[in-house]
């Protein structure tokens, strides 16, 4: 098992370089390079820039900046927001518990609704339910986020009343769980119906998959009980490569989260890279991309390694 | 089963998938309606009047979904919207396809080095949030419908190179592949003559629903104002307009959206349909 999981680091390690050459040549790409927003304000003269580029070593080769940037990034200097001059780091860590609690409770309510949306299709194959839960999860794949987002705020937050319609705690009452809790159900529901839309697919051929196997038949012919043979023999099989998807699915469940903070302005992680999009804050903007790549890599890393503990055929591969 | 047969059988599998081809109808519709949009429309969409600001829908013949906060018809925008989210659809898809098809044939056919290299280049790009990658190169250049499609193109290539890949590693031991090999083809005609043809199937549907998935991130790069900029109409920009007056105007955002969830949902629907049919392994099915 440990070897198994050394195995998984180890590959991880040159798709992390990858990821970050990749970012880097990004921030490169910028026109003007990364201090066209200088280039903006009358006040700031040539020479100015000149002497800036000096001091943050964009005057020497690329592959110099390169070095110094990523063992910044791995040392976590990730250098200094441009308006302000915070700790770039810093500033996206601040904003990671909103998120996480948004996609925490969206995935939550996710993956019990989509697992048994998905189970009762594959089991009552072709009946009324199946037709109507794969024909809706397909439609709530089309809708776009945002504006599923802006009907939910228009039909319960400014004709109903019963909710509010964005942000996450009224003046005042920071701190007050209910309080939260109240902002927190509209921008959870619209960001869980794509991903229990995704997952009820992907349960329901999961399922579909494991209850015509061989054991299936055997255990109907013991004669256990069609609970039981569900519960206990399909259940725990068909559910496995659902994890390997919850790490895959990651990056789609962080586009979800920006498209969905932005909307109810949710001060997450989503709405800081939106704001420093509008900013021109090339080192906000970088340190997010890379920060949701290592998320994303950690991610699948422990997907595996989940699953390596599930299933024994794995890690004996 | 001869060949007449076999296309018979499939377009049956295809004609019973009921919302198939319901959603085969509304995309031709929508093709149409974004094709002749300059005949249909009854005013020039960018046309501005301030003296119908804000008329709700079904209360003038002149206006029948009404006007926006510009006096301009939500009727004749919606149309040309539709032709800026197709065009952005369809040249997306193309884009995501062929660089998709192959980098997923290359790196399938050829393996070794060159493949093992691709797929990491696959992988690394799959760590980066879709969404993310668009709106930074979205804002780092001039937003033209091209520039959009081409960026929604080359940040979604990777799935359909992944698919394209699993299929060529099949195909390439077979029988029919090794005679092409026996007889002397080379590697390029291998894979435009022998290959090609045996994955347009997978092609087909990954090309369908990629229209879908383009015309839903053209919407939302649109929306949060670094895609099709104003007074150029397309379905998200009017979105971000109306979220403006929407406690007044709320008819303003429902009709865009509904367009880009109709848009979108038949091209799945239609995509669905064809996997359905296209799949051998459902097909072995009763």
């Amino acid at each position: 098992m440990l070897s198994y999981i050394g195995r998984r680091v180890l590959q991880a390690i040159p798709l992390l370089i990858g990821v970050s050459v990749i970012g880097f040549g990004l921030m490169h790409l910028a026109p003007g390079g990364p201090l066209a927003v200088y280039t903006l304000n009358p006040t700031i003269t040539a020479q100015d820039i000149e002497r800036i580029k000096i001091i943050f070593g964009l005057d020497q080769p690329v592959h110099v900046q390169y070095l110094k940037w990523a063992t910044g990034m791995f040392t976590g200097n990730w250098g200094y927001t441009f308006f302000g001059g915070r700790p770039v780091l810093w500033v996206i860590v601040e904003r990671l518990p909103a998120t996480m609690l948004l996609m925490g409770s969206a995935l939550s309510i996710a993956i019990l609704l989509g697992i048994t949306v998905g189970m009762i299709g594959a089991v009552r194959r072709y009946s009324v339910w199946d037709y109507l839960a794969t024909s809706g999860a397909l439609v709530a794949l089309s809708f776009p986020t945002f504006w599923f987002g802006l009907m939910a705020i228009f039909v319960f937050a400014v004709d109903l009343r019963w909710l509010p319609s964005g942000g996450m705690y009224e003046l005042g009452e920071e701190g007050n769980v209910v309080d939260l809790l109240r902002h927190l159900i509209l921008p959870t529901l619209v960001l869980a119906l794509v991903i229990t839309a995704t997952y009820s697919r992907y349960a329901r051929s999961s399922f579909l998959e494991v209850l015509h196997q061989d054991y299936m038949r055997t255990a109907r012919a013991k004669g256990l009980r069609p609970r039981e043979r569900l519960f206990r023999h399909a259940f725990p099989n068909a559910v496995k490569p659902l994890i390997a998807l919850l790490g895959t699915d990651l990056p789609v469940l962080f586009s979800g989260a920006l498209v969905t903070e932005s909307i109810f302005g949710w001060p997450g992680m989503g709405r800081l890279f939106v704001d420093a999009l509008t900013m021109k804050e090339y080192p906000i903007l970088m340190g997010m991309i890379m920060f949701t790549a290592f998320f994303v890599i950690l991610g699948n890393l422990l997907a595996d390694i989940a699953i390596a503990l599930l299933d024994p055929r794995v890690r004996l591969a | 089963m001869s060949a007449a047969a076999r296309r018979q059988s499939l377009l049956g599998r295809f004609t019973r998938h009921r919302p198939a081809l319901l959603g085969a109808v509304a995309v031709v519709l929508l093709c149409l309606a974004a094709l002749f949009a300059p005949a249909l429309a009854p005013h020039d969409p960018v046309e501005l009047d301030t003296s119908v600001r804000f008329f709700a829908p079904l209360t003038h013949s002149a206006f029948p979904l009404g006007t926006d906060e510009l006096g301009r018809d939500t009727l004749s925008r919606l149309l040309y919207g539709g032709q800026i989210s197709l065009t952005v659809g369809v040249v997306a898809m193309a884009t995501t396809v062929l660089t998709g098809a192959l980098v997923g044939l290359v790196s399938g056919y050829y393996g070794g080095w060159v493949g093992t290299l691709l797929m990491r280049f696959v992988d690394m790009m799959l760590c980066f949030p879709q969404v993310f990658l668009l709106l930074v190169v979205a804002a780092f250049v001039t937003p033209t419908l091209i520039s959009i499609s081409l960026i929604i193109g080359l940040t979604s290539w990777m799935e359909v190179a992944r698919i394209i890949r699993a299929e060529i590693l099949h195909l390439k031991e077979q029988d029919f592949v090794q005679a092409a090999r026996a007889l002397g083809a080379g590697g390029v005609r291998i894979m435009t003559r022998e290959l090609l043809p045996n994955i347009m199937a997978p092609l087909l549907v990954a090309a369908t629903l990629k229209v879908a998935a383009a015309v839903l991130l053209e919407s939302y790069i649109s929306y949060l104002g670094y895609g099709v900029q104003p007074p150029l109409a397309s379905w998200g920009n009017m979105l971000t307009n109306a979220q403006g007056y929407f406690d007044s105007e709320s008819w303003l955002a429902i009709f865009p959206g509904v367009m880009i969830t109709i848009t979108v949902m038949s091209f799945n629907f239609l995509g669905d349909g064809l996997r359905d049919a296209l799949d051998p392994r459902l097909r072995m099915e009763p």
